[in-house]
């Protein structure tokens, strides 16, 4: 035995490829990531994707513009609404829709509920990457009400299908508005009891402080965008900077972090949910004050009333072609985002006038930010690996597409 | 807003003349046609210029038009935080030429330059390692030309004799079908309505 030892080549340093993935509970999807170690010092990490690739833009290319929004959904799963408000925004802005202010207001509050059921599953997940298990058992009772939100207002607790070029598909009930309001009332105390649990955690912080720190320059160079560049001190939100909908009229506050670490980015979408109940309170407020319709009245884009349909031959045929033929979009091109809760969200479009677009280009925020997860990596533990994963916020269903 | 993007669109072309051909502005938004090989300076200038600053790299993606010689369009988007503006690189290539890399100058292009290879084969030089990224291990084929059919050659399934997963061309019980809702009437004069509309 001892003379094995002394035979075995020594002097040369001798790496250890291992495969973390595709199935792990820490990979937040199907993630296979081939490390390449040192001891338990990560080398290179070279992420392999494409597990869960579903060839939605190809797909999109072959469906009208409607049959195409639920595609939106499927993309990052964890906060659905928020994508197909980045589709609806591209084609109004080709096809010049105006949006009723009503529309915009219950758009905004939804992409907040996104927000919120997003930056919920990321904190606590991130957590149990860490060793905790109660948090994201106390995160997932409080996503089941924002679900059961979901359900109420499109008939889905995920898939919503909610938002259409022009506004959305039916308005929210007097009831509903209250129950949500009842709800932001509620959140802040299951928030300040999830941050008891971790914000001076000590194994919490000794997991996440310091790790994966990203300098305001590296985030520029690697594309970084939403929490990932505030979390390094870069106050960069597009429903401040590039505002849409109605941000611009709203009050709230742009959470910032200072070191750019797995720790900060916990904090700042600890405030970022804060702020989300904030905007949410102030759409309330506002729906209530502001009747009116949801669709654009009297639009190709639109259907007709069911009343009109009844009487009218003319709003008959254009109910029938517009969930036939559907709308055309006119030739042009465009580049719509929004702030999702991982990030900068965009569509490019290309419009050729038909029923169809032409091409359509997701940009998930995820993909650059995953990109770079050999440099965030390189020199960390093996274990680190998890906790730099989870604060990145990766969902598979946006990457892959 | 328009204006400031026309003139920003000027300085650029009128800075990088023979690489920026021509600008444009649309919908609020700037987009530059570009010559391909030159791709790298017009992307470093537009980095450094004190006007333009585009520091954040959004995306690059491919588009095909089959119909054209030169049958992709490589479309570049640019954010620039510090003055809040964006921009829009378009260049043209073919399957053949390869357009060089940008992964030097902003280290995430490396992902979305893999993809539009994937997606198109679109080539690109001096890119550190140019291999799939989204599609399955061995794939062959490039999905997102219009070419190439939406069900794919291929599908996969689990053969028990064998005990694993096996490849097979794809088999169809029914042909896919592309329905084609568009109105052929939209836009052409019915007879009779030319009456109504010389207005007598």
């Amino acid at each position: 035995m001892a003379d094995d030892l002394s035979n075995a080549p020594s002097e040369e340093k001798r790496t250890f490829t291992i495969n973390f993935g595709p199935q792990h509970p820490a990979a937040h999807g199907v993630l296979r990531l081939v490390l390449e170690l040192d001891g338990e010092v990560v080398e290179r990490v070279d992420p392999h994707i494409g597990l869960l690739h579903r060839g939605t833009e190809k797909l999109i290319e072959y469906k009208t513009y409607l049959q195409a929004l639920p595609y939106f959904d499927r993309l990052d799963y964890v906060a659905p609404m928020n994508q197909e408000h980045a589709f609806c925004l591209a084609i109004e802005k080709l096809a010049g829709i105006e949006v009723p202010r009503r529309a915009q207001i219950i758009r905004v509050l939804f992409s907040e509920i996104g927000r919120l059921l997003s930056h919920l599953l990321n904190v606590t997940t991130q957590a149990m990457d860490v060793g905790a298990l109660t948090p994201p058992l106390w995160g997932f009772e409080e996503r089941e009400k924002l679900m059961v939100f979901y359900e109420r207002a499109s008939g889905s607790r995920m898939h919503a299908a909610y938002f259409r070029a022009g506004g959305v598909h039916q308005d929210l009930t007097p009831q509903l508005i209250d129950d949500i309001e009842a709800f932001c009332v509620g959140l802040p105390a299951v928030l300040d009891d999830i941050e008891g649990l971790l914000t001076d955690n000590r194994i919490f912080k000794q997991r996440n402080v310091d790790i994966g720190v990203v300098s305001q320059e590296d985030a520029l160079k690697w594309g970084f965008s939403g929490v990932m560049v505030r979390g390094s001190g870069m106050a960069w939100d597009l429903r401040r900077s590039q505002p849409y909908e109605i941000y611009s009229e709203l009050d709230f506050k742009i959470p910032l972090g200072k070191n750019g670490d797995c720790y900060d980015r916990y904090l700042c979408r600890i405030e970022e949910m804060r702020e989300s109940i904030k905007i949410m309170r102030q759409c309330v407020t506002l729906l209530r004050a502001t009747p009116g319709p949801v669709m654009p009245e009297n639009s190709k884009f639109a259907p007709p009333r069911r009343a009109d349909m009844k009487q009218s031959m003319e709003a008959l045929i254009h109910h029938f072609k517009l969930y036939t033929e559907g709308y055309h979009v006119p030739a042009g091109e465009t580049y719509a985002a929004v702030e999702a809760p991982k990030g900068e969200f965009g569509v490019y479009l290309v419009a050729d006038g038909t029923n169809r677009p032409y091409r359509l280009k997701i940009r998930a925020p995820g993909f650059p930010h995953l990109a770079a997860m050999d440099y965030l990596c390189k020199g960390h533990m093996l274990a680190d690996v998890s906790a730099i994963l989870g604060s990145l916020d990766i969902v598979f269903g946006e990457i892959d597409r | 807003m328009s204006a400031h993007l026309d003139a920003l669109g000027a300085h650029i072309v009128s800075s990088q003349a023979g690489v920026a051909l021509s600008h444009s502005v649309r919908a609020g938004e700037l987009t530059i046609a570009a010559k391909a090989d030159g791709i790298v300076s017009l992307l470093t200038f537009l980095r450094h210029d004190p006007r333009c600053k585009f520091t954040t790299f959004i995306d690059v993606c491919g588009v095909d038009y089959p119909e054209r010689v030169k049958r992709f369009d490589l479309v570049y988007h640019l954010l620039s935080m510090p003055l809040n503006q964006r921009v829009r690189i378009k260049v043209d290539t073919d399957e053949q030429t390869p357009v060089p890399s940008v992964a030097g100058l902003f280290p995430c292009a490396d992902w979305f330059e893999r993809e539009a290879f994937d997606m198109y084969g679109i080539l690109f030089s001096g890119h550190p390692d140019l291999r799939r990224i989204l599609t399955d291990y061995g794939f062959q084929g490039w999905p997102l030309r219009k070419d190439f059919p939406l069900t794919g050659h291929v599908e996969v399934r689990y053969d028990s004799e064998q005990q694993r997963v096996v490849y097979e061309p794809v088999k169809l019980t029914a042909a896919y079908r592309s329905f084609d809702f568009l109105s052929p009437w939209e836009g052409m004069t019915l007879p009779g309505d030319e009456k109504a509309e010389s207005g007598r």
